[in-house]
C-alpha cells in the first residue's frame, strides 16, 4: 500500500441526544477500496457525510491527503471538490439534462470552459454507456441509468476519494449488476472508495477491507474473506447470520 | 328568482343601460390604460424584488441574522397592512411631506405602494417554493463543490421558480384588481373614471364597463394558470411512466 488517502480519528457525532458516531477511527490507503457494513442506523451513511462534510462533526479530526479538513478556516467547497459522494437516492438534478448534470460542477467549481467539461462528460458518458442518454432528461432513465449518471457527475470533478452510500438501495435487483460492474471496473482502476453496502456479496468481491460498524463504532474490521467467513466478535456472526437469513449473502 | 324580484326593473336600468355602456366604453378603457400600466410595472418590479426577499431569508448561519430578521419584519408588516392604508399613507403622506427630492406624482406612490405590498406577499411564494425542493438536491451541488450560492442560482432556485408559477400567476391576477384601490388617491384609472361618471348621469352602468375590462384580462390570465399546471402535471407522469 502506498500514501494514505484517507484518515478519520476518533470522530463523533450526535443528533441531539442521539449519538451516531461514536468514536470512529478509520485509515484508507491509495487506491484501497473499504465497505462498510452494518445494520441501518449503525452509522454508515453518516460517516461518508462527515467524511464529505456535509455534516459537521462534534469531534475527533478527519485528514483527506495530508490536509485535516476538520479544522476552522478550511475552504470546504475546495475540499468537498476533491472528494465525490454518490447517494442512495441519486439526487440528480431534475431540471437538467444528463449532460448538464455532468458539466454544471466542472464549470461552476472547476472553472472548465463548456467545451472542456463537455469533453470530459462525453468521455465518461462513453465509457460508462450512457452516450445516448446525454440529452435525455434524468426521468426518462432506469433507475440503474440514473445511478450510472450520478457516479459519471461525481467523477468529472476528478475526485480523489471517492464516497458511495449504499448506492444499490433503492435499486431493482435487476439493476443492480449494472451499477455494480461501474464501481469494479473503479475499482480496477485504483480509484480510493469508502462504501457503504448491504450488497454482502460485492462487499466481498470488490473490497481490500471491510468493516463492521455497530451502534457508532467500528466493531470489526479485516479482509472480507476473514470477516464474512471466520468473524470473531459476536455482533458481526449475528448480523451476517440475519444477512444469510435474508438471502443476501 | 333574481329577475322576479321586486327591484329588477330598477337594479336593471340602473346596471344594464346598453346606451351608457356604448358610450362610456371608450372613455374608461382610456382610463383603464393607467391600470394596465400600474400593474405591468409593479410586476416587473416586484418579481425579482420578491425573489431577493426570499433568497435573504433562506440565508444560513447566524452570520445573516440581521438580514433574515429585516426581511421578516417587512414581509410580517406588509403582509398585516390592508392595501388601500399602504396606499393612503404614500399617497397622500409622501407628497405631503413636501421635500424637494421626493416625488408628488400619485401614479409614483401606487406604484410604489403595490410593489411594497405584493413583494411582500409573492416573497412567500417563492418561499415556499424554495423550501419544497428537497435537502437533497442542495446537498448533492454542495458536495460538488458548488458554492451555496451557486447550488442556489443553479439547483435551487430553477425547481422552485418553476414549481410556483401558477401561484405567481394569481397573486399577478390579483395585483391587476388591486389596482382598482389606487383610484381612492384620485388617480383616473378604470374604476375611478367609472365613478365619475356614474356622479354625473346617477347610472351604474359604467361599473359593469370597469368590470368587464377587468374580467377581460384576469380570465385569459387564470385559464392560461390552468393550462401551466395542467401541462405540469402531464409532464410528471410521463416522467413517471418512463
Amino acid at each position: 500500500m502506498t500514501a494514505e488517502a484517507l484518515r478519520v480519528e476518533d470522530v463523533r457525532k450526535a443528533f441531539g441526544k442521539l449519538e451516531v458516531l461514536r468514536g470512529i477511527d478509520l485509515v484508507l490507503a491509495e487506491h484501497e477500496v473499504v465497505c462498510l457494513i452494518g445494520a441501518s442506523g449503525s452509522g454508515k451513511s453518516t460517516l461518508l457525510r462527515c467524511v464529505n462534510l456535509l455534516e459537521p462533526i462534534d469531534a475527533g479530526r478527519i485528514v483527506v491527503g495530508g490536509q485535516e479538513i476538520t479544522t476552522r478556516g478550511v475552504d470546504v467547497n475546495r475540499v468537498r471538490r476533491g472528494i465525490g459522494i454518490v447517494f442512495q437516492s441519486f439526487n440528480l438534478f431534475p431540471h437538467m439534462t444528463v449532460r448538464e448534470n455532468v458539466t454544471l460542477a466542472p464549470r461552476k467549481a472547476r472553472s472548465l470552459s463548456r467545451r472542456e467539461a463537455d469533453e470530459v462528460a462525453t468521455r465518461l458518458l462513453d465509457r460508462f454507456g450512457l452516450a445516448d442518454k446525454r440529452d435525455e432528461y434524468p426521468d426518462r432513465l432506469s433507475g440503474g441509468q440514473q445511478q450510472r449518471v450520478a457516479i459519471v457527475r461525481a467523477l468529472a470533478m476528478e475526485p480523489r476519494l471517492l464516497l458511495l452510500d449504499e448506492i444499490t438501495s433503492a435499486l431493482d435487483p435487476e439493476l443492480v449488476a449494472e451499477v455494480l460492474d461501474v464501481i469494479r471496473e473503479l475499482a480496477a482502476g485504483g480509484m480510493t472508495m469508502l462504501i457503504a453496502t448491504h450488497e454482502m456479496g460485492f462487499a466481498r468481491d470488490v473490497a481490500h477491507r471491510v468493516c463492521f460498524l455497530d451502534a457508532g463504532r467500528i466493531l470489526e474490521e479485516g479482509r472480507p474473506e476473514q470477516l464474512f467467513e471466520a468473524p470473531r466478535e459476536e455482533r458481526t456472526k449475528q448480523f451476517l447470520q440475519r444477512i444469510v437469513a435474508a438471502g443476501r449473502l | 328568482m333574481v329577475a322576479r324580484s321586486p327591484g329588477w326593473p330598477a337594479f336593471k336600468a340602473y346596471f344594464f343601460d346598453w346606451g351608457y355602456y356604448k358610450e362610456s366604453f371608450p372613455e374608461i378603457l382610456d382610463a383603464f390604460w393607467v391600470n394596465v400600466k400600474l400593474f405591468c410595472i409593479a410586476e416587473v418590479i416586484i418579481l425579482p424584488a420578491a425573489l431577493l426577499l426570499a433568497v435573504l431569508r433562506s440565508l444560513p448561519g447566524p452570520v445573516f441574522f440581521p438580514i433574515r430578521a429585516l426581511a421578516i419584519v417587512y414581509a410580517d408588516l406588509f403582509r398585516g397592512i390592508p392595501t388601500i392604508l399602504v396606499i393612503f399613507m404614500l399617497g397622500f403622506g409622501m407628497p405631503a411631506l413636501g421635500l424637494d427630492w421626493i416625488p408628488d406624482s400619485q401614479f409614483f406612490w401606487a406604484v410604489v405602494a403595490l410593489v411594497l405590498v405584493y413583494t411582500a406577499y409573492v416573497s412567500e411564494v417563492y418561499r415556499a417554493g424554495i423550501e419544497s425542493v428537497h435537502p437533497s438536491q442542495a446537498a448533492a451541488a454542495r458536495s460538488l463543490g458548488l458554492t451555496h450560492s451557486q447550488s442556489l442560482r443553479h439547483v435551487v432556485l430553477p425547481q422552485a421558480v418553476r414549481r410556483v408559477i401558477p401561484p405567481l400567476l394569481n397573486d399577478f391576477i390579483g395585483l391587476q384588481k388591486d389596482t382598482a384601490l389606487v383610484g381612492a388617491l384620485g388617480v383616473v384609472e378604470a374604476f375611478r373614471q367609472s365613478q365619475i361618471d356614474q356622479a354625473a348621469t346617477f347610472n351604474g352602468t359604467y361599473y359593469l364597463v370597469a368590470a368587464t375590462l377587468f374580467v377581460a384580462i384576469t380570465i385569459p390570465l387564470a385559464r392560461f394558470t390552468d393550462w401551466l399546471v395542467a401541462r405540469d402535471r402531464r409532464r410528471q407522469q410521463a416522467g413517471r411512466l418512463a
